[in-house]
C-alpha cells in the first residue's frame, strides 16, 4: 500500500514537474502573425536556427490572405497580445505607426547598429517608414514583393506560333516590354487551341472584396502617367489621379479584361491568378513575386516551360505596384526583448541569405546586389529589375477606406461595364477627397 | 401533501438561508431566477444597441481608438440618406427581397400542396426537399460557386445542353445582368423547403371536415382551393413571407460567398456596404448610423405587416 502510494505521489510529481518546465518553456515563446502562404512556410523553416540559438520557441499565427487584414488589424486595434512580432502589410504602417501599435525602432536599430542603408531603398520607405522618407523606422523590411508576369515558354518557342505571330503582328513573339505588345499576345492566345485544350491570353488581378483589383490596375495605371497626388502639393488629387492619360490606363486595363482573360474572370486575385497559370490555362499570368519559386518547381508548368519578365512600360513610365512587408514588434506584447532579438537575428546577413534560399525574399542589399544574385534561381533578375521600379498605394492611417474606395470605382467600371474611366476616376477624386477632409488633411 | 414537503424542506433547511428565502417574495424570486437572462440580454442586445445609437452620432473609428470622438449631430444620417451609392444599395436589396419572396412563397406554396395530397412516398420526398435547408450557408455558398463555374461548373453545362450556349458564355457570377439572378436561385433553392414546411402545416391545420362540408355541397377543387385552403393557410404564408422577408433584408452570407458584391456593386446589398464600411473602411460612427436607419427599417416594415397579419387572422 505504501508503495503504490509512493508510485503515485512521485508519478503526480514528476506529471507536475514537467508541466510546470514545458509552462516555463511556453511562456519564452514568441509568437509571429502572418499572412498564410508560401513564403510563410519558409520563415518556420528558418525559424528553427532562431530557436536553436536562442531557446525561444516560435510559434505562429498564419492567417489567409482574404481575412488576413480584417484579423490583424482587428487584433491591433482592440490591443491583442496574440501577436508579439508582426509581418504587416506595406499599407498599414501609416495607421500602425500612428495608432501605437508598432514598436518605434530606431533606438533598437542604433543600439544593434543595424542600418537601413543596408536594405533596397524601396523597402525601406516602402515597409519601414512613417511618414515616408523620414527616418522614422517601424519596421525591418521583412519580404521583398512585387508584382510581375510570368508565361508560357513553351508555348512562345514553338516555331509554327512564333511564325504565326511574326507574321500577324511584325514582331517576334516573346516576353513584352510594354503593354501594347502584351496585349498583343493575350489576344494571340485568347482562345487559341494548344495541344487540343481552348487556352486564353492572360490571367489579371480583377478581385473585388480586399485589395485586388486596385493592386492589378496600378501597374498599368502609374505607366499611363497616373499618380497619387500633385508631388508639389500633398493630397492634390485633381488632375493626378484622374488624368486622361490615367483614364487611358484605365480603359487599357478594361480592354485587357474584356477581350483576353478565361472566362468567370471577374473576381481573380492571387490564388486564383496562379491556378489558372498552373491549370495550363493562361499564356500570360499577373502576380505577385511570391508565387515564382511555386510555380517554377511545378511539375506541370514549370521549369523549362515558365519564363519570367518584369511589368511592361507604359506610354509615361516604367513601374510596378509593390507588394511584400516588414516586421514589426507589436507594442502590446509582453515580450518585447524576446522579439526585438528575433529581429535583430532576422537581420543578420546569413539569415537573410538563407531566408532567399528558402523561398523567402530578402531586401537586404547584400544578398541581392550579390553577383551571383541574378543566376541564383531563374527569376531572381527579373525580381531585382521589377524591384527597381516599385510604387506603393497608399499608406496613410485611412489606407482601408482609400483602398476600398478604389476597389468599388475600378471594379464598377472594368467588370460591371458602369460609366466611363474618367467618370470612374473623377468619383475616385471625390472620394479620396472626402476621406482626407475627414481626417482633417485637407 | 406537497404542503408537507415545502414545509418539511424548509425546516430542514439552515435557519439563516431559510430566512432569507422566507423573506423573498414571489415576484421577488422571479426576478432573481431571471435577472441572469436579463442582465445577459441587456449587455450584448440592448447596450450594443444604445452604444451604436450614440456612435451614430459621431466621427468614431475603431481602428483609431487614440483620436478624439467628435460629436457630428445627424451628419452622418443626412450623408447616408444623401448617398448615392447606399441608395443604390438599398435597391438591390429590395430587388433582392422582393424576387426571392416571391418564387420561394409560390414554389413553396405549390410543394407544400403536393406533399398533403400525400401520395405514395411523401415522406421521402419530404425528407429530400428539406436537404437544401439543413446544409450550412457556408457550404452552399462554396458548392454553388464551384456549380456556376462557366468552365467547369455543372450549372454551367446543363443551361448548355438545353439551350445550345457554350458553357463559357454561361457566366452567372461574372456577367453583371446573371450575377443577381444567380444569387437568386441559390437562396430560393436552399430556403424554399422552409416556407414549404411552415405552409404545410397551415394546410395541415386546416379541419377535414370543412372540406367534407364542401364536398356535400358539391363545391369543385378549383373553389376548394380558393374558398378554403388558400384563406386557411394565408396567415402561416405570411407568416413565411414575414420570416423570409427579414432575413433575407439582412442576408449576407451567400451574396459574399458567391459574388462578394460584384460584379462592381451589382450584387452589394445593404449588408456588403455595411460590413465594407464598418470592418473594410473602418467608419465606425457613420456604419453605426446606417445600420440604426436598417434597424428602424425593417423593424418599421415588421411591425406594418404584423399588423395585416393579425387583421388576416381575425378575419
Amino acid at each position: 500500500m505504501k508503495s503504490t502510494l509512493k508510485l503515485a505521489l512521485g508519478l503526480a510529481s514528476a506529471i507536475f514537474a514537467s508541466t510546470a518546465v514545458s509552462n516555463v518553456a511556453h511562456a519564452e515563446d514568441l509568437t509571429l502573425c502572418w499572412a498564410a502562404w508560401d513564403p510563410a512556410n519558409a520563415l518556420v523553416e528558418l525559424s528553427k536556427d532562431f530557436t536553436k540559438q536562442t531557446g525561444i520557441g516560435m510559434k505562429f499565427e498564419f492567417v489567409p490572405w482574404t481575412n488576413y487584414a480584417d484579423r490583424f488589424l482587428n487584433e491591433l486595434n482592440s490591443h491583442g497580445k496574440l501577436c508579439d512580432l508582426i509581418i504587416g502589410d506595406s499599407q498599414w504602417i501609416g495607421g500602425a505607426a500612428e495608432n501605437g501599435h508598432y514598436v518605434k525602432l530606431n533606438d533598437f536599430f542604433d543600439k544593434e547598429h543595424i542600418s537601413m542603408d543596408d536594405f533596397v531603398p524601396a523597402t525601406v520607405v516602402g515597409y519601414s517608414e512613417w511618414p515616408k522618407n523620414t527616418p522614422n523606422y517601424w519596421a525591418l523590411p521583412a519580404m521583398g514583393d512585387v508584382v510581375g508576369w510570368t508565361y508560357r515558354k513553351d508555348w512562345f518557342s514553338r516555331p509554327e506560333l512564333q511564325k504565326e505571330f511574326k507574321e500577324k503582328y511584325g514582331w517576334e513573339l516573346g516576353p513584352p516590354k510594354t503593354y501594347d505588345q502584351l496585349m498583343q499576345i493575350a489576344e494571340f492566345f485568347q482562345k487559341r487551341q494548344i495541344d487540343g485544350k481552348t487556352v486564353y491570353g492572360a490571367s489579371i488581378y480583377t478581385e473585388r472584396g480586399s485589395e485586388g483589383i486596385t493592386m492589378g490596375v496600378t501597374n498599368v495605371l502609374y505607366d499611363y502617367g497616373f499618380d497619387y497626388q500633385n508631388p508639389k502639393k500633398p493630397y492634390e488629387m485633381k488632375g493626378f489621379v484622374n488624368s486622361a492619360d490615367a483614364a487611358k490606363g484605365l480603359e487599357f486595363y478594361k480592354k485587357l479584361y474584356d477581350c483576353c482573360t478565361p472566362p468567370g474572370s471577374s473576381n481573380v486575385y492571387m490564388g486564383e491568378s496562379a491556378d489558372a497559370f498552373k491549370s495550363g490555362q493562361v499564356a500570360l499570368h499577373m502576380n505577385f513575386a511570391f508565387t515564382w519559386p511555386g510555380l517554377y518547381k511545378d511539375e506541370k508548368v514549370g521549369g523549362d516551360k515558365i519564363g519570367f519578365f518584369a511589368n511592361p512600360a507604359g506610354p509615361k513610365g516604367h513601374f510596378a505596384q509593390l507588394g511584400g512587408q516588414g516586421i514589426s514588434v507589436v507594442s502590446y506584447s509582453d515580450k518585447q526583448e524576446s522579439a526585438l532579438k528575433y529581429i535583430k537575428w532576422f537581420a543578420n546577413k546569413d539569415v537573410q541569405a538563407k531566408w532567399w534560399t528558402l523561398g523567402g525574399y530578402s531586401c537586404l542589399n547584400a544578398v541581392v546586389n550579390d553577383p551571383k544574385f541574378p543566376s541564383s534561381q531563374p527569376y531572381a533578375s527579373t525580381f531585382l529589375e521589377s524591384m527597381a521600379i516599385v510604387k506603393d498605394f497608399w499608406a496613410e492611417p485611412s489606407y482601408a477606406t482609400l483602398l476600398q474606395a478604389m476597389q468599388k470605382r475600378v471594379h464598377d467600371y472594368v467588370v460591371a461595364d458602369k460609366g466611363t474611366a474618367q467618370e470612374a476616376l473623377d468619383s475616385l477624386v471625390k472620394d479620396w477627397t472626402q476621406t482626407f477632409q475627414d481626417d482633417g488633411k485637407m | 401533501m406537497l404542503n408537507r414537503t415545502a414545509d418539511n424542506v424548509a425546516r430542514a433547511t439552515p435557519e439563516p438561508l431559510a430566512k432569507k428565502i422566507r423573506g423573498i417574495s414571489d415576484k421577488g424570486l422571479a426576478w432573481l431566477f431571471i435577472s441572469p437572462t436579463i442582465l445577459l440580454l441587456l449587455a450584448i442586445n440592448i447596450f450594443p444597441l444604445f452604444w451604436a445609437i450614440y456612435l451614430s452620432f459621431t466621427n468614431y473609428r475603431a481602428n483609431r481608438p487614440n483620436e478624439a470622438v467628435k460629436n457630428l449631430g445627424l451628419a452622418n444620417y443626412q450623408r447616408i440618406l444623401g448617398d448615392q451609392d447606399i441608395w443604390i444599395a438599398m435597391q438591390t436589396t429590395a430587388h433582392f427581397v422582393f424576387w426571392t419572396i416571391l418564387l420561394q412563397t409560390v414554389i413553396g406554396f405549390t410543394l407544400a400542396w403536393l406533399i398533403d395530397r400525400k401520395f405514395r412516398g411523401h415522406a421521402f420526398w419530404t425528407t429530400v426537399i428539406l436537404v437544401p435547408m439543413m446544409l450550412s450557408p457556408a457550404v452552399v455558398g462554396n458548392f454553388w460557386r464551384f456549380l456556376y463555374e462557366p468552365q467547369i461548373g455543372l450549372f454551367s453545362y446543363v443551361i448548355s445542353f438545353v439551350t445550345g450556349i457554350p458553357p463559357t458564355n454561361v457566366q452567372m457570377l461574372s456577367n453583371v445582368e446573371m450575377a443577381p439572378w444567380a444569387i437568386i436561385i441559390v437562396d430560393t433553392w436552399m430556403w424554399t423547403p422552409y416556407v414549404m414546411l411552415i405552409c404545410l402545416a397551415g394546410l395541415r391545420s386546416i379541419p377535414e371536415y370543412i372540406y367534407e362540408a364542401a364536398e356535400v355541397d358539391r363545391a369543385s377543387n378549383w373553389r376548394q382551393f380558393w374558398s378554403i385552403t388558400l384563406p386557411m393557410a394565408l396567415p402561416f404564408i405570411m407568416l413565411a413571407v414575414l420570416f423570409r422577408g427579414i432575413e433575407n433584408f439582412k442576408m449576407f452570407d451567400m451574396v459574399n460567398l458567391l459574388t462578394g458584391g460584384g460584379p462592381g456593386s451589382t450584387t452589394e446589398v445593404a449588408s456588403i456596404t455595411l460590413k465594407r464600411q464598418a470592418f473594410e473602411s473602418w467608419r465606425t460612427g457613420y456604419s453605426s448610423a446606417f445600420a440604426i436607419i436598417l434597424f428602424v427599417a425593417v423593424f418599421g416594415l415588421a411591425n406594418i405587416y404584423v399588423k395585416a397579419l393579425n387583421k388576416v387572422k381575425q378575419r
